[in-house]
């Protein structure tokens, strides 16, 4: 692994109100790199990637992308940045109001400010995006019509199809049956491959995290609280740590004993 | 104890008016800006104007009608009965059409914006505007808050056409009066003093219905429940400020009027 930092951040704090969500938080992403961020729910993990997007401002500290810092971005640069960091959001985040061409369509032409780019051109990328997600044939549908995994992978096309460099994940798995998890953990995977992309994926499903990190972080009380390969930390002696993993593999026997009778 | 809770709910109320206020500051500071978002404020005029027209028409025609039938009886007693095209013309054009025109507005775009943003909020897709390079406050609330302002005055013409001939239907139904006489009656009635004003209210009308239900979705709390709650309280906050600056620009034109 090279040893360029790609996302550098040191010391970021971020409150609402009496609520110290990150304190001091710091940790590196490296180029090419998967790199899972493991935490409690509500522990900030959401936060922390908005932080890196600049939907959300960071009380102290500061946020390195690809070498610059972010913190007094203005609207425009901030812009530029998005081009080259995607975001895959919790909830999707697909437009209701559009269909799935429509969807793929709204950050090239917007990114791009042309409203009159090529038609055939447009199309292109957009079917390719699709192919990328092996979701061609649903192009001309509305969001609604789709299934939670078809959503999901759509929202991924959309964040794809500017062909960042860096891609976040607030929980790729989250709300899906195992089998449609991991199929989406591999596309995340293909993508690292595909593009050398670098990403930071935030998630608690132990399928994902086996198929797709590199290496972990463990968000708790805010900070960094550990890190290291998932093999390594799931052997961890640290009790904090090894919790995340305990509690998951008893539901994961429970689930295949299930599936047994 | 009730009147702390009042004082409260006061003190509420103005934080609230505080926010609105800055809301409608960043419109005018950020709307007139570049980049203009030209073609979602056509489909949002499109969506407010044409979508709505059907039901301000039907209104408009039902309330001309029964406004004549209802007030012919006691022009009757009076011996007046031939006022009664000019009577109806004023009420309507002056205060009915443009009023009613705005409450219905306030209903069905208010609650359906109040509702649509706030799900987009809640669902994150404003913030996936804001991550492709758009502007969401220029996207979604400068053009709908534009494409109200416009076609309020719009709808409310089109509702006072619609209202008087109503109000024909409704003349004819007992008595007859031609065609022709009815409408030189009706803008022998009509003037420029009662016309402008009940324009000039409207535009106002809808800058206030798209401000509080744009304001509503947009800071509309997390949940699927805040959506509701949104919505709702666009309606209520919505009518209200429409009978608001009715009282207001009422009182301006009795002045004006004056002097
Ligand atoms: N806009 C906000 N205003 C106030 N508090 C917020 C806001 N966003 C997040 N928080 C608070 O920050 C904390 C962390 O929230 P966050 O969404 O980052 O959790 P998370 O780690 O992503 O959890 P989950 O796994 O459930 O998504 C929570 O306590 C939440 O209440
Ligand atoms: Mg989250």
């Amino acid at each position: 692994m090279e040893a360029r930092a790609v996302i550098d951040i040191d010391k970021l704090n971020k409150s609402f109100g009496d609520n110290h969500v990150l304190k001091d938080f710091s940790m590196k992403l490296y180029k090419g790199e998967n790199l899972v961020v493991l935490g409690k729910s509500g522990s900030g993990k959401s936060v922390l990637i908005k932080c890196i997007i600049g939907l959300m401002d960071p009380d102290s500290g500061t946020i390195k992308v690809l070498g610059e810092d972010i913190s007094d971005y203005d609207r425009q640069q901030l812009d530029k940045m998005r081009v080259k960091v995607g975001f895959l959001f919790q909830s999707n985040a697909l437009y209701d109001s559009m269909t799935v061409r429509e969807n793929l369509e709204f950050p090239l032409r917007r990114h791009w400010m042309k409203e009159t780019q090529e038609r055939s051109e447009v199309d292109a990328l957009v079917m390719d995006a699709l192919e990328d997600v092996g979701l061609a044939h649903t192009v001309d549908m509305m969001p609604a019509e789709l299934s939670g995994g078809m959503r999901k992978r759509i929202a991924l096309a959309r964040t794809l199809i500017l062909k960042p460099e860096i891609i976040l994940y607030d929980e790729p798995t989250t709300g899906l049956d195992p089998i449609t998890g991991r199929e989406i953990s591999e596309l995340i995977l293909e993508v690292q491959e595909k593009y050398n992309a670098s990403s930071i994926i935030i998630s608690h499903d132990m399928n994902c995290i086996s198929i797709t990190s590199n290496r972990v972080v463990m968000l708790i009380d805010g900070k960094c609280y550990e890190e290291g390969a998932f093999s390594e930390l799931r052997k961890s002696k640290d009790e904090k740590v090894r919790n995340f993993f305990i509690s998951d593999s008893s539901i994961k026997d429970k689930k295949d004993e299930n599936q047994t009778h | 104890m009730a009147g702390m809770f009042s004082i409260l709910r006061k003190s509420e109320f103005l934080v609230e008016v505080g926010h609105i206020a800055r809301f409608a500051a960043r419109f005018f500071s950020e709307g007139f800006q570049p980049r203009y978002e030209f073609r979602e404020f056509i489909r949002q005029c499109y969506w407010v104007g044409y979508k709505s027209l059907p039901l301000v028409g039907i209104t408009a025609f039902i309330m001309g009608l029964v406004l004549t039938i209802q007030s012919r009886p006691t022009l009757v007693e009076f011996g007046a009965e031939s006022m009664l095209p000019s009577m109806v013309a004023i009420s309507l054009v002056r205060e009915i059409s443009p009023v009613i025109t705005a409450l219905i507005c306030a209903g069905k775009i208010g609650s359906g914006m109040g509702a649509e943003l706030g799900s987009m909020r809640v669902t994150e897709q404003i913030d996936a505007m804001e991550v492709s390079g758009t502007n969401p406050f220029k996207y979604l609330i400068v053009t709908r808050i534009l494409a109200t302002t416009l076609m309020l005055p719009v709808l409310s013409s089109l509702s006072n056409a619609i209202a008087l001939y109503g109000g024909y239907l409704g003349v004819n139904i007992r008595g007859a009066v031609s065609w022709h006489l009815y409408w030189s009656q009706v803008f022998d009635a009509l003037s420029y003093g009662d016309l402008v004003p009940s324009l000039v209210k409207t535009f106002f009308f809808g800058f206030a219905i798209g401000l509080i239900g744009c304001y509503k979705g947009y800071y509309s709390t997390k949940g699927t429940e805040g959506v509701g709650r949104s919505a709702n309280s666009a309606v209520v906050v919505a009518s209200l400020l429409v009978f608001i600056i009715d009282l207001i620009a009422v009182q301006i034109t009795d002045l004006l009027n004056l002097t």
